[in-house]
This record gives structure tokens, sequence and C-alpha cells, in this order.
């Protein structure tokens, strides 16, 4: 099933916004390869041309070349565009450029070794207190049931559902080590730092199932610790949250 | 003066000056057996012969290395398979009757690692040939502190016997990644507190075989030989031995605080209320995680140009050598290794990019690395042009030397969408970063290495080695460390994670499982490609056809020493009158005019 | 066979004007104030990192610190004063003087031993807390430094010493760059008793 998303290469990208990573991807291994090829055919004729051939001697009069000099300030130009026309727009929307909370799904993902727990609010819109003394096996994000904000909580583990073209703003954090979460799918991909909450967002254009990659080594469990990831139509997803909170609401009323 | 009259009193009292060169192992028939076994070949304070005990451990360290490397290799291509033949003799601790643990498979990776950089490249490269042949080059009789020098070697060596040791304690080895990431490092088993030992020991001796270079080259140098009229060579040793001076005290620093985090509890690298597999842990916290990447990074990426910028000084030696030709730009060559060496300070954080970092420092760091991009692209240019015009003999170092340009080539083009953040956020700890690094070390550093060995191991032995075995040595070599290497660009792009134990767990991992598997094979095949070299160089040693002081007809200063050069290098003192290429200068019968050569020779 | 005879081991470079070993001084000087700087920048991240900081004239001794400044400057001063006696070429004076340090520098690791103890007594550990962490690593390291100092001036002051009679140039050059780096470390105390102990 997995065999149309993946190949060698860049996989298939379901977000609305990882095309213009990709597209800095082509153009500077278009660069690349320009720069790598012309240079590589003029060594391979510099070396055959001037091999070693019997009374012929090396001419070493001191000769100035300009194109390297046009071909090194055309690269830092290039360099330059890289920077400014792709790298910092693209950069700084990751990082800074979050949707509308009004508008998107909020999600906290709290990563350890080796899962990932995933923390919906409820209705409220509201995360529950959380304190790591309360953490236990049947609560892994160490919820205070105490608080009222964190009754209606969805939680899963190793399991990400987001709706469709919904923007979705993911709070990290992580409960012992470095982990990096990341979805190649999404172009996302964010270090978790223990003692920190990182967001990130994305947004994604197509429905599936994917997964989440562990991206920093995190123990000796890093290489299995992969969660789903599930795009889900609007309603599919609107269906299950409100079941979930149900259930949430349900056990906790008297 | 009375001091100069002191010192020479003073000398012969000192009985360990007098040691001597390998030479009488090798086939020389040098006198001066005066000092025991041990003092001339074991505690030596001859340079040539740290630099030979450096360059040997080396070699062995990159050996041990590599083997490493294969046997994780057996684990990404077969994942799950008992390692046939060896798999048995590994203890429960690693492997269960043939099949690799992931404990055991990230202590590989992290030693891989390790064991390269501090213990294989830099030793061989700096240790080995800067030892050896800076000296030489620069026409001073020995290092300026041989006591140092051979102190410097004994760390080196304690310090890699530690890191061995490490594999043997309860828990193994450090299994945190060579960069040694915290909490996850401050957590982990007694071999992490080896490496940081030993790490304290490597640092130590790289301090002080820094301060050798640096005191040798400034106040060593023989009459006449300015700045200027310095070998390329001496200038990459000389710009690297400042990186080593001051980007390694931070990480002692960073060494000291994981050490304090281990031993003495305390928190530096550790949050407050973290829970490890369900347990709150009992620290204090209030530390930070991301305090020790920046003190790592601050030593390693000038540790990057550690590894490439001897290198590229030996490429420049042998390059301008063989093309009887004087390099192309000298002192633009210069101005960029002195200009890589002061930005690599300024680099340190595009390996941070990911961590949370604002947009304002990710853009500042991008900037600096675009930046250094720029003298890096000159160094390879002024050596591509140097081949134009020239008379190009195509030897075995000369052929390493060469392949070095495109494979370095390959290396620095591909850290360009590494270094610009927006293409990082797909790249990031991916495979396409392995790729990009050992296109630089591995057919980029290790091949100038090679191409040093053959360069100069006349000069070294008074024999030269066998172009045969060298050509066989070098094209098997070149065909499979890119199959090694250029597959994992693509799995790099499909978004392959490092340092996974078993690939096939991902899906698009799984998608690229054949690329591993051809890069196993290739990976192997390296192995046995190198044991034409094995062979090569002892038999040379033994049987190799006896040279001559200047069997290339080089214009450097260590081919106006004798082949070997014995203890004080030069029989009599050298002057040198010209610049260190002169190649094919016109109107002059022989096509090379060695530096110290008189205008009438 | 002749041995290897180094130059400016105890003369001075003419163009350079400085000895081997005071150019390796300088530069191993200039990677411990990057191994100190390193360990500063900690502090300072993890200082500024953390809402509260505790106050360190609260916590620490800061009358006794004051004590073992003053020791540690006179040290400083009674090392250049045992290299000036090397100069005015009289080996007594200079035996004082460096016995003078060496007694000084201990006096300064008995006073932070008992430093230690009194907050060992109090169960305040490296483990205690970051400041505490900062406060022990920092000062520890400074300690070593310390001690390395006073192993190198005592070996100057007996074994060493017998090079005045055959080389009295070079071991004055010896014990001038022992004193760089006896100020280096007295430096690094003087940075280090504001901002552990006062701010």
């Amino acid at each position: 099933m997995q065999e149309k998303y993946y190949g060698w290469g860049l996989p298939v990208d379901v977000s609305v916004h990882g095309w213009q990573v990709d597209q800095l991807i082509v153009v500077v291994h278009v660069f690349m390869a320009v720069l790598f090829i012309g240079w590589f055919s003029f060594l391979i004729y510099a070396l055959i041309r001037f091999r070693q051939k019997p009374a012929h001697q090396a001419d070493a009069r001191a000769r100035h070349f300009k194109l390297p000099t046009y071909v090194e300030a055309g690269v830092a130009l290039f360099e330059v565009v890289l920077l400014c026309a792709f790298s910092f727009p693209i950069f700084s929307q990751a990082r800074n450029e979050f949707p509308r909370e009004d508008k998107a799904l909020k999600v906290r993902v709290v990563a350890e070794q080796f899962a990932w727990n995933v923390h919906y609010p409820g209705k409220d819109g509201l995360f529950g207190r959380m304190d790591p003394k309360l953490i236990k096996a049947v609560n892994p994000l160490g919820l205070d049931p105490a608080d009222p904000a964190g009754r209606d909580d969805v939680t899963t583990v190793n399991q990400l559902r987001v709706p469709v073209h919904t923007p979705v703003i993911v709070e990290l954090a992580s409960k012992d080590v470095i982990h990096s979460f990341a979805i190649p799918v999404m172009r996302v991909k964010q270090d978790v730092i223990p003692g920190q909450t990182v967001r990130s967002w994305f947004e994604a254009k197509q429905t599936g199932n994917f997964q989440i990659v562990c991206a920093q080594l995190c123990g000796l469990g890093h290489y299995r610790m992969r969660g789903f990831f599930t795009v889900q139509d609007k309603d599919e997803f609107r269906t299950w949250f409100d079941a979930e909170t149900a259930k949430k609401t349900g056990q906790k009323q008297p | 003066m009375n001091s100069e009259l002191g010192s020479t009193l003073k000398r012969p009292k000192r009985p360990d000056k007098s040691n001597h060169k390998m030479e009488s192992l090798m086939g020389g028939r040098r006198e001066n057996e005066k000092l025991p076994f041990w003092r001339r070949y074991i505690f030596s304070q001859d340079h040539k012969v740290i630099g030979i005990q450096y360059g040997i451990t080396g070699l062995c360290f990159l050996l041990f290395g590599f083997t490493l490397m294969m046997l994780m290799r057996w684990q990404l291509a077969y994942p799950g398979k008992p390692l046939p033949l060896i798999g048995q003799f590994f203890p429960e601790t690693a492997m269960i009757s043939g099949i690799m643990l992931p404990e055991f498979y990230n202590q590989l990776g992290a030693m891989h690692g390790t064991i390269m950089v501090f213990l294989g490249v830099v030793p061989l490269a700096v240790g080995g040939f800067g030892n050896y042949f800076l000296p030489l080059q620069v026409g001073a009789p020995d290092m300026a502190f041989p006591k140092l020098n051979m102190v410097s070697y004994w760390f080196y060596f304690v310090g890699g016997v530690v890191m061995i040791a490490s594999f043997f304690v309860p828990g193994g080895a450090a299994q945190s990644g060579w960069t040694s990431y915290p909490p996850l490092a401050d957590i982990a088993p007694t071999g992490q507190t080896l490496w940081l030992v030993g790490m304290a020991f490597l640092i130590n001796s790289s301090l002080l075989g820094s301060l050798n270079f640096i005191v040798t080259t400034v106040q060593l140098r023989t009459e006449g030989m300015s700045f200027f009229r310095l070998p390329f060579f001496v200038w990459a040793q000389f710009v690297t031995a400042f990186l080593l001076l001051l980007a390694f005290p931070p990480l002692m620093a960073a060494a000291v605080l994981q050490l304090m985090d281990r031993l003495a509890h305390t928190s530096f690298f550790m949050p407050s209320g973290l829970v490890v597999a369900g347990k709150v842990l009992e620290a204090s916290g209030g530390g930070n995680p991301l305090l020790w990447q920046h003190l790592f990074w601050f030593l390693a990426h000038p540790e990057v140009y550690v590894l490439i910028l001897p290198a590229m000084g030996i490429v420049a030696e042998i390059i301008t050598c063989n093309t009887r030709k004087p390099i192309y730009g000298y002192k633009a060559l210069v101005y960029s290794a002195l200009f890589i060496g002061f930005m690599s300070f300024l680099v340190w954080a595009h390996h941070m990019y990911l961590t949370g970092m604002g947009t304002k420092m990710s853009a500042f760091f991008q900037i600096t690395t675009m930046i250094i991009s720029i003298p890096s692209v000159i160094v390879l240019t002024t050596m591509v042009l140097t081949l134009w015009g020239g008379s190009i003999r195509f030897n075995t170092p000369m052929l390493f030397a060469i392949a070095f340009l495109p494979m370095f080539g390959i290396g620095g083009l591909t850290g360009l969408p590494l270094g610009l953040a927006a293409a990082d956020i797909h790249l990031h700890d991916t495979y396409y970063v392995i790729g990009h690094f050992h296109y630089v070390v591995a057919p980029g550093t290790i091949f100038a290495l090679f191409a040093g060995i053959y360069h100069w191991f006349p000069k070294i032995t008074g024999r030269r080695m066998s172009e045969t075995l060298g050509k066989i040595h070098f094209w098997s070599s070149l065909a499979f460390i890119n199959g090694i290497f250029m597959p994992m660009f693509l799995q790099g792009l499909a978004g392959v994670s490092r340092r996974l134990f078993d690939p096939t767990q991902y899906a698009h991992a799984l998608s690229t499982q054949p690329l591993n598997v051809f890069i196993s094979i290739c990976a192997w095949l390296l192995g046995l490609a190198q044991i034409p070299f094995i062979l090569n160089f002892f038999g040379s040693l033994f049987w190799g056809r006896r040279t001559g002081q200047n069997p290339w007809e080089a214009t450097t200063l260590e081919w106006a020493a004798p082949s070997p050069p014995p203890h004080g290098n030069f029989p009599k003192p050298v002057r040198v009158y010209r610049g260190p290429y002169e190649y094919s200068a016109p109107g002059r019968k022989k096509d090379f005019w060695p530096q110290n050569a008189l205008e009438a020779d | 066979m002749s041995t290897a005879v180094i130059p400016y081991i105890s003369e001075s470079h003419p163009v350079t004007g400085v000895t081997n070993s005071k150019l390796g001084t300088w530069c191993f000087l200039a990677s411990e104030v990057m191994l100190f700087g390193g360990l500063f920048s900690a502090y300072v991240l993890l200082r500024t990192g953390t809402l509260e900081w505790p106050h360190g004239k609260e916590l620490l001794n800061v009358p006794l610190a004051t004590v073992n400044t003053l020791v540690l400057i006179t040290s400083s001063v009674t090392m250049v004063m045992s290299w000036a006696s090397l100069v005015m070429k009289s080996l007594s004076r200079y035996r004082f003087f460096m016995g003078l340090t060496i007694l000084l520098g201990l006096a300064f690791l008995v006073v932070k031993a008992f430093e230690y103890g009194h907050k060992f007594q109090h169960h305040l550990f490296p483990s205690t807390g970051t400041f505490y962490a900062v406060y022990f690593t920092l000062t520890g390291l400074h300690g070593l430094h310390v001690l390395g100092g006073i192993l190198v001036n005592l070996y100057f002051l007996v074994p060493g010493s017998r090079l005045w009679r055959t080389n009295p140039e070079q071991f004055t050059g010896r014990i001038e760059c022992a004193g760089l780096y006896w100020h280096f470390v007295d430096l690094v105390w003087i940075f280090l008793f504001p901002v552990l102990y006062l701010l």
C-alpha cells in the first residue's frame, strides 16, 4: 500500500506547503549538477590534454584566468538568491507564520522513549494540566484528574489523526531525551527538546495513512519509534473526535 | 652569546636527545645505537618517529573503525539475520546467536564516528603527516618541544586505549552517537564516562600537538623561509593547529560538565521534571540540553576543517609536483585557508537549525555557511587550474590526489542544501547528511591521506611502493566508495533517518532497502580493496625499490634531506632561496628548482 | 651523528622577539581562555535561562573569598619578584620568593578546602542545584589549575633550579613562563570571584 508514496528520492508530498521545500531542493540540486558537470568536464579535459607526453614540458608562465572569478562571483550571487528568495521565507513560514489558532487544530505531542503520546484538547480547546509526578502506565502524560480543562482531553499513543485541509499546530515536548518529530510526507521536522515546548505546524492536502518518524537518536529503541499519522476527511475526523470526547466525559461524569 | 653556548653545552648532557629513526628497522645503515630501543622507538622525542607512531596507530584505528562499520552494514542490509561466520564469537551483550542487538548497533555507530574522526583521520593527517613533514618542510631540525610532542602521542595512545576499553565495561561503549547529545548521554551506561575520559586525553593530546605546530612554524623556519615561501601543506597544518588550539577547549568544557552530570549528578544538561522509563529522574534540573550542542558544535565544526585542511595541503603538494607546474594562485590559496579557519568558528549552529532556533539566528548561520563555501570553491578552483598547461604524471599518489577534487567537490556541493535551513527541514538527520560528510572525509580526506602515504613513503623509508598494487587499490577503492555513498543521497532524499538499527521498520525506509544491500556489498568490497594497500605497504618496507633523496624531483625541503632523514633532519643547515613550487621555470635545464638550490645549480 | 639542536630555546627569535617556550605559553593560555570562556558562556546561558538565580553573596562566604583573592594577588606579586630576582642574578632571593608563592598558593587551596568542607557539612553538593553545580565546577577546575601551578613551581624551586648553574638565561625564561601561567590562574579567579560570589 505504501509503494505509491515512497521510492528512491523525495517521498510523495501530501502537505499544502511542502512544495516550497521540494522546489528549493530541486533548484539547489540543478544548480549543483550544473556546477559539478561543468567543473568536472573541465577537469577531465585538462587531465587528458595535459597528460605527460615525451619531449613536452609544462608551461609554468604565470597566467591569469578570468573565468573562475566570474564563476565564483556567480556562485556567490546565486547563493544570495537561494537564501533570500527561498530559504529565509520558507524557514520563516515554517517557524513563525503560524495559522490562526481558531482556524487550526491544536495538538500536543509528547515524545518519550520510544513512543509518541498524542494529546488533543477537548471541545474547550484547553490542555489539561500535567505533572510529571502523576505519570503512570495508564496515564502516560501525567494529566491531572483534578483539572477541569483536562476532563475532555483525548489522548492516544502513537496515533496522530488530523483532518485534511486544516492547519495543525503541534506543541512538541519530551519526557526524557531529545527526539525529533518528523513526518517526511508532510515536509515537517522539528527537534523535541526536553524542558521546552516547541511549536510546529503543517497542513495536509490529501487523506491517507503515513508515519511519524523519530529523526534524532534517542536510545536503543530509536529505530522503532514510529507513530501512525492518519489524514482523514473532516467529517470522518469529527466523528472520531466526538466519539472519543464523549467517551472521556462520559466516564468522568458521576 | 653565552646562552647559545649554554644550550650547546647543556645539550649533550641530555642523553635522550639522540633518538633515531626507524631506519634500522627499515634497512638503513646508520649508526648511533646508543639509546635503548624503547627510547629510540617507543618513548621517542624525534618528530619523525613520533610521526610514524601517530601514522601507524592512526591507520590501525582507521581499519578498526572501518571494521565496526562493516559490522553495522550487515545489520542494515539484512536486519535480524544472524551474522555469518563471525557472529557466534560475539558475547551475548552484543549479539544473540549472531543477531545484533540495538544497543550494540548504537555502540558501533557512536564508536565508528569517534574513532574515525578523533583516533583515525586527525592523528594520521595532523599527528602523522604534520609531525613528520612540517619540520622538514620548514627546514627545522625537529619540533620546538620534542618532549611535549612525545607526551602528545602518548596522551593520544591512552585516549585510544580508553576508548577501546569502553567496549568491555558493563553496558558497553558509548552509544549516544559520536555527538553524545544529553540527556541521552547523561543517562547512558558507563561506556559514556569512558568516552568522556578518552576525549579528555585526546583533547590534551591535540593541544600539545598544536602548540608544537604553531611554535615550530613561527620560530623554527630556516634562513630564507619567509611565510610566503612556506609550502601550502605547512600553511594548512598551521591553520589547523590554530583550530585545534582554540576549538577543542570548549569541548573540554562540555566534557567536564557532562562528566559532572554523570558522576556528581549535577544537571547542567538536564531540565527539570524528566521522566525516564516511567520514573521521575532524581536530579535538581534547571539545565539546558542545547548548551551541550552549542559547546559541542563550536568544536565540531572547526573539527571538520581540521579534517579537510591537511588533506588540501597534501593534495596541493602532490598536484604541483606531478603537473610540474607552480600552483595556480598560491596566495589566494593561503588566504582562503586562513579565511576558512577564521570562518569555521562562526558556522557551528547550522547543525542546530531544527532545535527551535529563531529565524534571525538561523539567518545569521545560513549566511556564514554560504560565505564559508566561497573559499572552499577557490581552493578547488586553484587546484584544477594548476593542471592547465601542466605535464601530468599519473602515478598512484597523483591519482588519489586528483580523485580528491571531485569527491571533495561532491561533499562540498551537497553541503549546500544542508546549509539552507529550509531544505534542511527535510534533509536534517537523514542519510543525506551521512552521504555529505562522508564524501568530504572518506573519498575526500582519506583519499588525500592515501595520496600522502604513496607520495612520501619513499622519503620515510627510502623505498618506493608498488605502482601496480597502488593502481589496483586506487581504482577499486574509487569505484566502491562511490557505490557506498552515492546511494545515500537517494536514501536521504527519501527521508530515511540516520542511526536506525533496523531500517525496515519505516515504510519510506523500506522502499530504499535494496540500496542498503547494494551499499553494504560495496562496503565489504571496499574492505577487500584495502588488501592490496596493506600488502603494498608492508611488502614495500622490505622489498620496495630503493630510491634516492628526491625520487619525484620535487622542490620542497623535505626532499633536500636524505631518505630517510637522519636525526636532526638535515646533514647541514639548509637555506631557502625561492618559493615552494618552482617547477618548469623558464630558461632552466631541469624542470624543477628546489627551494634550497643555489642559482647556479 | 649530530644531535638535533633546536634554536631559540633560551634566546629570543630576532623577528618575533620571543623564545619558543614563551610563544608556546601564550598559545597555551589562549587555549585556556577558550576553556574558561566556554565554561563562562555555559554559566551565562544557564543563568539567563532560569527565572530565579540565587545571589552568590547570600549562599557563599564572601569575606573568606575576599581573603583568598588577596592571597592569590599577593602570590602573583611574589611570583614576579622571584622572576625579577633571577634577572638580578640572585638565586637565593628567587628561592625565597618562589617558596612564598608556593605557600600562598597552598594557603589559597586550604581556604578553598575549608569553604568546600563547610558546604558539604550543610549538605550542599554540586547536585543540589544549578548554582552549586556551577560554583563547584568552576572553582574546582580553577583549584586544579592552582594545584598544577603549585606543582610546576615546586619543580622549579627544587630540581628544576639546577638549570640555573648551566643555563641561567633559559631558567629565567622558564620562570617567566611559569609566571605567565600563574598570573593567568590569578586572573581567572579575579573573574570567578565577582561572578560567583558577588553578582
